[in-house]
């Protein structure tokens, strides 16, 4: 794969550092959003480095969330919502016309800012999404998914006594990781996370943050957060947001010590957002 | 990279999209019979009713002379007077006497045709006898048949004779009772409405007359007809089968729909208003007279229509209390015997003679039409008067 | 003096009493304000509390006279009531103009008796309810009284005029007393609402589904007034159409299928029951399944559901308790209806399974028992009373349960419409 010309310098930069390692999941290129009339995002471009933790930051309308929302095509749903532009998994357009959007978010998880565990008990709510898919027939088969899947969430020990209590009977920060459970069970690439933890308390979040750190070894995540402390802590790439721009892209290090944009700058030293 | 569409690749997507597909159509399909029903039910009706709206008149020649003053039945003779209406032929006296000129002549009229005859002249099933049939379909022939618009339909009460009886009556009776129905449970309803939701305190009594309301709106009808039956004619002596006692009963129904929707009503204007009227030290009823209850009458207004409506084609509680006595004549105050559209729908229903069925389809037609303009009114209103605070 | 001359004589002399009430209060309390009294209130507030403090009490003897007069005591002639009333009326109105001072705090006293006002009427519906309940309770004591409540609970045989099946010689040989075991109305009533519950739960479900999740805006503004027409149409309408449309059609397809039904069947009133509850069902189911939150579904949808899959599994399970009330509601809905069954179920109380026979309903066992000539130390007639009981007893139950799971429901995802 080769680098384009006109490409983020700033991700350039990043690559520089340990470019040995570094393989690219998730590429978008040009990418416009609209919503009827209204121009959403401008012509972004990014590349998302395989196996990190890349947090998306900016203030609130920015249009992080919905750029977060286009690597999974959670706004297909979105009526008004029209995309142009090319985001590709692996090399792979995931808006092209004989993709099923299903296929896709299979491949792209996602976890959402409430935990929104189903109406069902804690094994159904792993099990469901994997059996739909052929992952693994019911049964034993099944029922090692959804051990490892809770093992994966670090929530095993917490609920493997009450499997077949409802989801929503656990605490927020247990739900949240049963979500995380639940996207990680579906064998995704890419994991979308937004702002996974703003509805929870602070140990919950430590929990949540750690796991993070647990999972980037096997999943890419792309976080959405409005937490500046929490994108410093776990995100080795981070991008910022502003009325619907990419404004600045780079290792996380870089962005948050010597920014290169005035605007980030100013965000970061909390003169707006 | 090639664009290897396997790579999004899961095993059974396809019948999966197919049973998704199945699911989508089958919800549409329980739209459709929905629809589908209404349509077929309102073309039966119509099928049904429209022919009511004429009916047959035969031109014959009718001897006047001094007898059938007395005796109505001898102006006409043989198959004439066996194809000619019994109630037309009752009423012949009072035409001589309109025309005192046809003394002791023959008269080309037209006749009314009974009901039998009426029947086989729209082409339906009837207990004509073959020779009335051949001499209908010779006068036919012969342009002395018509089928005029029916003005008995419209004009006459119920009657024992199917061509002369019609849904004046009821339709009189109907409007008194709703008459009756919103002057009591109009000003009640919103008074209610008005204590709940500005004056009463949040308790427990509060509390009861809440749930005590929506539990009212799920009795089921005929239980309110008991209560009529019960109270209003064996304890309070209201007369059986007046517009007077259905009416009270259907207040005591339409109440909660009204309480409801009126404080649906309060409750959307804005408590801005109230204060900034506490503000110019008004007081609490001051404020709710002036400022919020003018707000939310359009409201209040469609609640109302909404609740006639209910009233209107309410049958089961109005059967109890008496409105299917059988009435010839309208009602002349709130306390005679009558009967009301629907009742009258019901009791001819249970007519054995065909010519009452399409009779009940017409008055179906009547009641129908006014319930959907009742409702297209309350439409209006709320989509004129909707208002985003 | 005939009743009406009195009710005229009452109340011709009530508004012109309290139009004096308004005139002389108000002009009192100008003529106060120009000496340079500082009043209270406004002058038009003391005629109001003039007005209605005059009419106040000759209402209130008015309707304790009403009531005496009910309750059978009947010593005071009732146009010395009227005259009395006036006259306390009159008195009060004198008495009244004379106590305007500029202390008397009018507009209070007015505000006062507007919520006593309102306060009464809100008693109206309670009472209403009280009305139903006592009157009916009190009629079934007396059918109580003559028959036994246990026979009529669990007997099997309604047989309430054995007199005429005897005159008619149909009569067995130990028909010699009435029977009043409710068991076969009972079982009419059931059987006919699962009929109805068979058409009406599915399509009125799916209908739901399909408005509140598949429908776009414009198809939901096209369609829902479809449905609002087929809710607006009377009862009596559909009994119409089931006994003479819907009935003789069902009676076609079982001879054409080699089966034999009866022109008034169960099956025919159930069919056109359960279409008339589709849009009570699936208005409610609607708004309950409208109101689960949007986040639900975006969780399956991110696990690469399709929209089927996430309705079915995540969708309807979140709504379930909603939709299970607002289908209880609906049974008590069949279960009171009463003009389809009159008019096409039957009069027989027939304990059959077989939905081409005839069968009978508590509603229509009611009105069959009320209509025509009443004499209540009758028993027939009084069973209507003991079967509205069980009516009242059971729809009520069937209202609570699902009402207050609705609006659990609805406080759970923080949305109200009940």
């Amino acid at each position: 794969m080769t680098m384009e010309n006109g490409f983020i310098q700033h991700a350039l930069h990043a690559q520089e550092q340990d470019s040995t390692q570094e393989s690219i999941k998730v590429q978008v290129k040009n990418l416009n959003l609209f919503y009827g009339e209204k121009q959403a995002l401008n012509s972004i471009n990014m590349d998302i480095y395989t196996k990190k933790i890349t947090a998306l930051i900016g203030p609130s309308g920015c249009g992080k969330s919905t750029f977060l929302r286009c690597i999974n095509r959670m706004n297909d749903l979105v009526p008004s919502c029209r995309v142009e532009g090319y985001i590709g998994v692996d090399g792979h357009d995931i808006y092209d016309k004989e993709i099923d959007v299903v296929a896709v978010r299979k491949r792209v998880g996602m976890v959402f800012q409430q935990p929104n565990p189903f109406p069902k008990s804690i094994y159904e709510n792993i099990a469901y999404a994997p059996i739909m898919h052929d992952i693994v027939k019911k049964g034993k088969e099944c029922d090692a998914l959804v051990e490892r899947a809770l093992r994966g969430a670090n929530l095993w020990d917490e609920v493997k006594d009450k499997l077949k209590d409802p989801g929503t009977a656990l605490s927020g920060g247990q739900q949240q990781r049963l979500c995380i459970a639940r996207a990680i069970a579906v064998e995704p690439d890419v994991i979308l996370m937004d702002e996974p933890t703003s509805a929870l308390d602070p140990i919950s979040t430590e929990k949540i943050e750690n796991l993070m750190l647990d999972l980037k070894k096997n999943y890419t995540i792309i976080i959405v957060t409005h937490n500046m402390q929490q994108a410093a802590r776990i995100a080795d790439y981070t991008a910022f947001f502003h009325m619907g721009n990419l404004i600045e892209y780079s290792d996380a290090k870089t962005l948050f010590v010597n920014p290169k944009e005035k605007k980030t700058e100013d965000y970061i030293t909390g003169r707006f957002g | 990279m090639p664009n290897d569409k396997n790579y999004f690749y899961i095993p059974q997507i396809k019948k999966r999209n197919q049973k998704a597909t199945l699911f989508k159509a089958t919800t549409l399909l329980a739209i459709i019979f929905s629809i589908s029903f209404l349509i077929f039910f309102l073309v039966d009706i119509v099928r049904a009713g429209y022919p009511a709206f004429t009916q047959t008149y035969i031109q014959m020649d009718v001897n006047i002379n001094e007898e059938v003053v007395e005796n109505p039945y001898s102006a006409l003779k043989g198959k004439n007077l066996k194809i000619a209406s019994r109630a037309w032929l009752r009423d012949l006296p009072n035409l001589i006497k309109e025309n005192p000129s046809w003394m002791n002549t023959t008269q080309t009229l037209w006749v009314l045709a009974n009901s039998e005859v009426d029947q086989y002249v729209k082409g339906k099933e009837s207990r004509t006898h073959e020779r009335e049939r051949v001499y209908v379909d010779e006068l036919r022939a012969d342009g002395k048949v018509e089928r005029k618009f029916n003005t008995i339909f419209m004009t006459t009460g119920d009657s024992k004779i199917p061509e002369n009886s019609g849904i004046y009556a009821s339709i009189v009776g109907t409007v008194l009772t709703i008459i009756v129905t919103m002057v009591i449970a109009f000003p009640i309803g919103v008074m209610t409405a008005i204590y709940l939701e500005e004056f009463a305190p949040d308790n427990r009594w509060t509390q009861v007359v809440e749930v005590n309301i929506n539990n009212l709106a799920a009795i089921p009808s005929i239980l309110f007809g008991l209560l009529g039956l019960a109270i209003f004619i064996n304890f309070f002596g209201v007369p059986r089968s007046s517009p007077l006692v259905g009416g009270m009963t259907l207040a005591l129904m339409c109440l909660p729909v009204i309480i409801v929707s009126s404080k649906a009503a309060l409750k959307s204007v804005p408590s801005s208003i109230r204060q900034a009227g506490f503000g110019l030290g008004l007081t609490k009823w001051q404020i709710v007279r002036d400022h919020v209850l003018p707000l939310a009458m359009p409201g209040i207004m469609t609640g109302s229509i909404i609740s006639i409506a209910h009233a209107l084609g309410e049958t089961a509680p109005l059967i109890i209390v008496g409105m299917i006595a059988f009435v010839p004549d309208a009602a002349t105050s709130f306390t005679d015997a009558s009967t009301v559209l629907p009742a009258q729908i019901f009791t001819w229903a249970g007519m054995p003679e065909k010519a009452y069925l399409e009779r009940t389809a017409a008055g179906i037609m009547v009641l129908l039409v006014v319930l959907l303009s009742l409702n297209a009114v309350a439409v209006y209103l709320r989509r004129k008067f909707e208002r985003k605070w | 003096m005939s009743t009406q001359t009195l009710y005229l004589i009452f109340f011709g002399g009530l508004f012109p009493l309290m139009f004096l009430g308004y005139i002389l209060g108000r002009q009192k309390a100008i003529v106060m304000r120009s000496q340079g009294i500082k009043m209270h209130s406004q002058p038009d507030q003391y005629g109001w509390f003039s007005a209605l403090y005059t009419g106040l009490p000759i209402i209130m003897i008015g309707v304790c006279g009403v009531f005496l007069y009910l309750f059978g005591f009947r010593a005071i002639p009732a146009s010395l009531l009227v005259a009395a009333s006036l006259g306390v009326g009159a008195l009060s109105l004198a008495l009244l103009i004379k106590s305007i001072k500029a202390s008397t705090k009018a507009r209070d006293l007015v505000e006062d008796l507007i919520n006593g006002m309102l306060i009464g009427a809100s008693l109206v519906s309670v009472l209403t309810t009280f009305g139903i309940l006592l009157s009916i309770i009190f009629e079934a004591l007396q059918f109580f009284k003559m028959q036994s409540f246990f026979n009529f609970l669990f007997g099997l045989e309604w047989a309430p005029d054995t007199a005429f099946l005897e005159g008619a010689g149909r009569a067995d040989a130990h028909a010699a007393e009435a029977k009043f075991g409710a068991v076969p109305i009972f079982a009419g009533t059931f059987y006919i609402t699962v009929i109805a519950m068979f058409v009406a739960i599915p399509v009125g479900l799916l209908s739901a589904i399909f408005m509140s999740e598949y429908a776009s805006s414009k198809v939901r503004a096209q369609v829902k007034p479809f449905l609002e027409i087929l809710a607006g149409i009377p009862t009596v309408v559909y009994g119409f159409f089931a006994a003479l449309t819907v009935a003789p059609l069902v009676v076609k397809v079982c001879n054409f299928v080699g089966l034999e039904a009866q022109y008034q069947n169960a099956l025919s009133s159930g069919i056109v029951m359960g279409i008339m509850i589709i849009p009570f069902i699936s208005s409610l189911s609607d708004d309950v399944i409208s109101s689960v939150p949007q986040s639900m579904r975006n969780g399956a949808y991110a696990l690469g559901m399709n929209q089927a899959e996430t309705i079915r599994f995540v969708v309807l399970p979140s709504a379930m308790p909603g939709i299970i009330a607002s289908m209880l509601l609906a049974v008590s809905r069949a279960l009171g209806e009463t003009m389809i069954v009159v008019m096409a179920a039957g009069l027989r109380p027939n304990l059959t399974l077989n939905p081409l026979e005839d069968m009978t309903t508590v509603t229509v066992k009611i009105v069959e028992a009320l209509t025509g000539d009443q004499e209540f130390n009758n028993p027939l007639t009084l069973s209507a009373f003991a079967l509205g009981l069980v009516l009242f007893v059971v729809t009520l139950v069937i209202n609570i349960i699902s009402v207050s799971t609705i609006r659990s429901f609805h406080r759970k995802y923080k949305v109200s419409t009940l």
